[in-house]
């Protein structure tokens, strides 16, 4: 959101006793001329977040009428949706989708900065055909998650091509350690353009000075890298970090569409929580959904704190 | 400048936020199912809508074009729903959570019914509509709950044994295999000649699929998964015997590794690949693996028979789909009537002769012609007849659930049979409260 409003500066040329007044009034004018837009993200945004916190903490009773077979259901508010998350059977679950979560989250990220950063020199570099180069490298990021998790499911079919190029018989599809590492590769393989695409943007407005006096002072290619491009990408890149960070979390389509729903290897919590809606229990889905939602804020505001991302464009004001 | 700036705007946002709590703490959510379950009262007439999965044959347009002409003040609109079951649930419940009238009549699942019903989302609707007499008894299973109906059946399934008649006959066996034994004598036989061809594959991925295949092989050996009085009842013998007919045939090598990602489509590619002998698919395939344009290498080279079992012939699961009436609809009086046009007998064999769907209707299954043009009504009719309905429960997402992870569990050898039933019966009683 860039809702900024400049107030025209006029205090300087006013008698500072009628200025504080004009000052309130513009401020006030200001306050009305946003609150359009803050209705709506009221409406859009805070809306639905409250109301499904009121809902993770109700809880409905359900029981069948033995004569009619019809469902009485009573609701009360209670805590229980959330303690029964971690109790029992249903325990065990969600800790093995926050460990697929966390694990998908660390190891996707590491591989598509290291590969996004790759493209992005790639991309950065003048060549003939660096048209080409450049639109290949993005049309995984163009097609929809739920596509590609469907070419990569035929890829990884028992009979399919992946198979075939390994001359292994690997049931991806199954339980186990190879379904994690489909959903790795696919990930990969859709997103590193994603963070090829930010940090190129980045790299592209570092001026060439920099470089010319780099090569001139005869640092090599790989400090060059260590100690210019990365440093001045920085920026960009915690970013971009940040934004996959964020998606990975929240991930369900990829595993859902490619491997299926129900395969402990690679159940994140947003399954979890589809699972409990689609079985109409809307409190325990919510309530999955608050989890889900304080461990991405936790991460995400740990990652600000501790790498300085710069999502508010603080650091350009800084830097000038 | 900035404080002042800010505060201002928290005070807006601060503002906005407790009133959308305002709004949310309005809006109630008891929903829950009517205190009566009588048949209502379908009285009114007038214009109606019907919420159906994808049209994809254009038969109910044209069904919808024949029934508009004849009753210009009770037109029916066709309202689209994606092609996927479990998104049409999906939006019927969200229409049914809203209580809107968009939807007047909806085609449910087979395996709907009772969580429909349960929750009063549907109508029970009279016995005496339908000529009940002449319909497949376990389809009219498949819409009652309570012992009440709830849905009138429209359209029916059953598994089919699907086998390579010319590599049966090379080896010598002239018959379809009736029990399990029988079927895998004659792969002995079959395999002896063309090493590496597997001998069986149904649909074991977990998903849908395998609730089917699992209740099929316990059912096809003597045993129940849910009973008549809704208990659940797989800790048995013949339970395990069922269970260990597709783990033991998935560790021997009956069945191939491969089998374990199949769903109806990876097993079809299999079979039409010639990599098969013997395959449990829904009717569908018939059409599909005899086509001539190269994309089947079994053209013309397999037949179809009822499922095997233990000891005899076996017991399929049912597929298809029932027609029911939103309780918040309009107009229900023209949604009865125009249910009882769908289901009639001579839509039905439109429908079969348009879509191949299967009919609910006994008699169809006879007509010779229709015989000629779908050579497998007989086997069909022969299994649908003697099939079961896969558990009716209200919690039926849980119940399919259940059996997934624990035959799954034992198919990929996680749990013995023993264990993963034992384990099962436990998990379903609990689901079902008995």
């Amino acid at each position: 959101m860039s809702v900024t409003v400049e107030q025209p500066d006029t205090t300087k040329r006013r008698p500072p006793g009628r200025g504080r007044s004009r000052h309130e009034g513009v401020g006030r004018l200001a306050a009305y001329l946003v609150s359009p837009s803050l209705l709506v993200l009221g409406l859009v945004i805070g809306y639905p977040i409250v109301s499904a916190l009121r809902l993770s903490f109700v809880k409905s009773i359900e029981g069948i009428d033995p004569d009619t077979g019809l469902i009485t259901r009573t609701s009360a508010f209670s805590l229980e949706n959330y303690t029964n998350i971690f109790k029992g059977d249903t325990g065990a679950v969600f800790w093995n989708a926050f460990w697929n979560t966390t694990t998908f989250t660390v190891v996707t990220v590491v591989i598509e900065t290291t590969i996004g950063v790759c493209m992005a020199l790639i991309m950065n570099k003048a060549f003939r055909g660096r048209g080409l180069v450049r639109a290949s490298i993005l049309v995984p990021w163009a097609i929809p998650t739920a596509i590609s998790a469907l070419l990569w499911r035929w890829i990884f079919a028992a009979d399919g091509v992946a198979n075939d190029v390994l001359h292994a018989n690997v049931l991806w599809t199954t339980e186990g350690f190879q379904a994690w590492l489909a959903v790795v590769i696919a990930d990969t393989w859709k997103t590193a353009p994603f963070i090829g695409l930010l940090v190129l943007a980045g790299m592209q407005v570092i001026p060439a000075e920099v470089y010319e006096a780099a090569k001139v002072d005869g640092a090599s290619g790989w400090r060059t890298f260590w100690r210019i491009t990365l440093p001045l990408v920085k920026p960009a890149l915690v970013v971009a970090v940040l934004f996959r960070m964020l998606d990975v979390l929240r991930m369900f389509d990829l595993p859902f569409v490619l491997i299926g729903p129900h395969k402990a290897s690679v159940e994140t919590l947003s399954i979890l929580s589809w699972y409990e809606m689609n079985n109409l229990r809307f409190g325990p889905a919510a309530a999955y959904s608050t989890v889900l939602f304080i461990y991405v804020a936790v991460v995400a505001y740990v990652f600000v704190r501790v790498l300085g991302a710069d999502i508010v464009g603080r650091g350009i004001e800084r830097s000038r | 400048m900035r404080g002042r700036r800010g505060s201002s705007v928290s005070v807006a946002v601060l503002s906005t936020l407790t009133l959308v709590a305002g709004v949310a703490g309005c809006g109630g959510d008891d929903g829950g199912g009517g205190t009566s379950a009588k048949p209502g009262t379908f009285d009114g007439k007038g214009a109606i809508t019907w919420a159906t999965g994808k049209d994809t044959s254009g038969y109910i347009k044209s069904a919808l074009d024949t029934w508009n002409k004849d009753h210009p003040n009770e037109q029916v609109r066709l309202i689209e729903l994606p092609e996927a079951a479990d998104a049409q649930r999906q939006q019927l419940i969200q229409n049914a959570q809203t209580k809107s009238d968009a939807y007047t009549i909806v085609s449910t699942d087979v395996v709907w019914t009772a969580e429909f019903a349960a929750n009063g989302w549907i109508e029970q609707l009279p016995e005496d509509a339908f000529p009940m007499d002449k319909m497949l008894k376990p389809a009219i299973e498949t819409a009652k709950y309570f012992n009440k109906l709830y849905a009138a059946p429209w359209r029916t399934n059953g598994g089919l044994l699907f086998y390579r008649k010319d590599l049966l006959a090379a080896a010598g066996v002239t018959e379809a295999p009736k029990t399990w034994d029988e079927m895998k004598q004659a792969c002995q036989k079959v395999q002896a000649k063309n090493p590496g061809i597997g001998c069986y594959a149904g649909q074991l991925e977990k998903y849908e699929g395998l609730t089917v295949n699992f209740s099929e092989a316990v059912q096809s050996a003597g045993g129940v998964v849910v009973d008549d009085q809704g208990k659940p009842n797989v800790n048995t013998p013949e339970a395990k015997q069922g269970l260990d007919f597709l783990a033991q045939g998935l560790s021997s090598g009956v069945i191939p590794k491969d089998a374990i990602t199949y769903k109806e489509e990876e097993g079809r590619r299999a079979f039409q690949d010639g990599k098969l002998i013997f395959h449990r698919q829904w009717p569908y395939q018939y059409a599909l693996a005899n086509a001539t344009d190269g994309s089947s290498k079994v053209s013309g080279k397999f037949a179809v028979a009822p499922l095997p079992g233990l000891s005899g012939p076996g017991k399929s699961s049912l597929g298809g789909l029932n027609l029911a009436i939103s309780k918040f609809g309009k107009n229900k009086g023209t949604a009865l009537e125009f249910i009882k046009f769908i289901t009639s007998e001579d839509e039905e064999k439109v429908q079969l002769e348009k879509t191949s769907e299967a009919p609910v209707y006994t008699d169809l299954y006879d007509d010779p012609g229709l015989q000629q043009k779908f050579p497998y009504l007989p086997m069909l009719k022969a299994s649908v007849e003697n099939a079961a309905a896969r558990p009716r429960v209200v919690k039926y997402g849980d119940t399919t659930l259940a059996i997934q992870e624990e035959a799954y569990a034992a198919l990929t050898g996680k749990k013995t049979s023993d264990q993963a039933l034992k384990d099962l019966q436990s998990k379903l009683e609990s689901i079902v409260g008995k």
